[in-house]
């Protein structure tokens, strides 16, 4: 397989996760959709990085991997804070910040 | 058809079935269930490119670590309030213009390049270069990301405290 074959499929993931991201209520849902927007830059880089013959990708690779992890963590703790402010975790419905 | 573009089509359909599984079931805990199976195909994708190291950080880290958080953050979230957990979507023809939009410019992006043909050399063992490299050229970011984690937890740990 070329390498513009794992760039399509890791492109139609990226747009499935922005899909859910913009239709889900539910904070978690957005979140799972945000994962999915994640994971699939990382088959992008996976995938220079094996077509250029260059370890800097992989390297890269690692790097998000961690840091979407943190970012998972921080994002489900301030769900789960949400949760014992508002007593719901449904997007609409977070407007403490609205005017 | 050889056995890599075979396993590179049995995984592309996985994958894009069980993205669509996240986001479009009704089910959270389902949607959770595929997230995992999207992820562990990724690292069937990183298998085909050659890249062990990084499937094998991809299971422990994203389809071991991630869906065990989210699973516990449904956990919290849902059995308190009694629901069921069931979720909808809103806007979905939006959504689906908007998402159908960025993928046809990004394919015919992705169309229009031209790219390395074949598949270089790589070292026999990849790993060891990965971590010479994380470990020399790119000592800074890899000490900023330990941080950065550490921050991270820290503050997850701190925002998720029970209450006193």
């Amino acid at each position: 397989m070329g390498l513009q074959a794992y760039l399509t499929l890791a492109a139609v993931v990226f747009c499935i996760g922005l899909f859910g991201v913009m239709t889900r209520r539910n904070t978690i849902g957005i979140l799972l959709g945000i994962e999915l927007m994640l994971n699939s830059v990382n088959i992008n880089l996976v995938a220079f990085a094996r077509y250029l013959g260059d370890v800097t990708g992989m390297v890269f690779a690692v790097f998000t991997i961690c840091i979407t992890v943190a970012e998972a963590a921080v994002g489900l703790a301030i769900v789960i804070l949400l949760f014992r402010i508002r007593r719901t975790v449904t997007a609409d419905q977070l407007d403490l910040l609205r005017g | 058809m050889s056995a890599d573009v075979l396993a590179f089509w049995v995984l592309a359909v996985i994958l894009v079935g069980s993205a669509l599984a996240v986001v479009l079931t009704k089910n959270l805990f389902h949607a959770v269930l595929w997230l995992a199976l999207a992820l562990t195909g990724t690292a069937g994708v990183f298998l085909l490119l050659e890249a062990e190291f990084i499937a094998a950080v991809q299971l422990l880290l994203y389809a071991g670590g991630i869906v065990t958080i989210v699973v516990f953050a449904i956990v919290v979230t849902e059995r308190l309030v009694g629901e069921r957990l069931s979720q909808t979507s809103r806007r979905i023809g939006a959504g689906a213009v908007v998402a159908a939009g960025l993928l046809v410019v990004l394919v015919r992006a992705v169309a229009q390049q031209r790219v390395p043909p074949s598949r270089p050399e790589m070292p026999a063992d990849l790993t060891r270069v990965l971590g010479e490299t994380v470990l020399t050229r790119f000592v800074l970011p890899f000490e900023l990301l330990a941080v950065l984690m550490l921050a991270a937890l820290m503050g997850a740990i701190y925002f998720a405290r029970p209450d006193d």
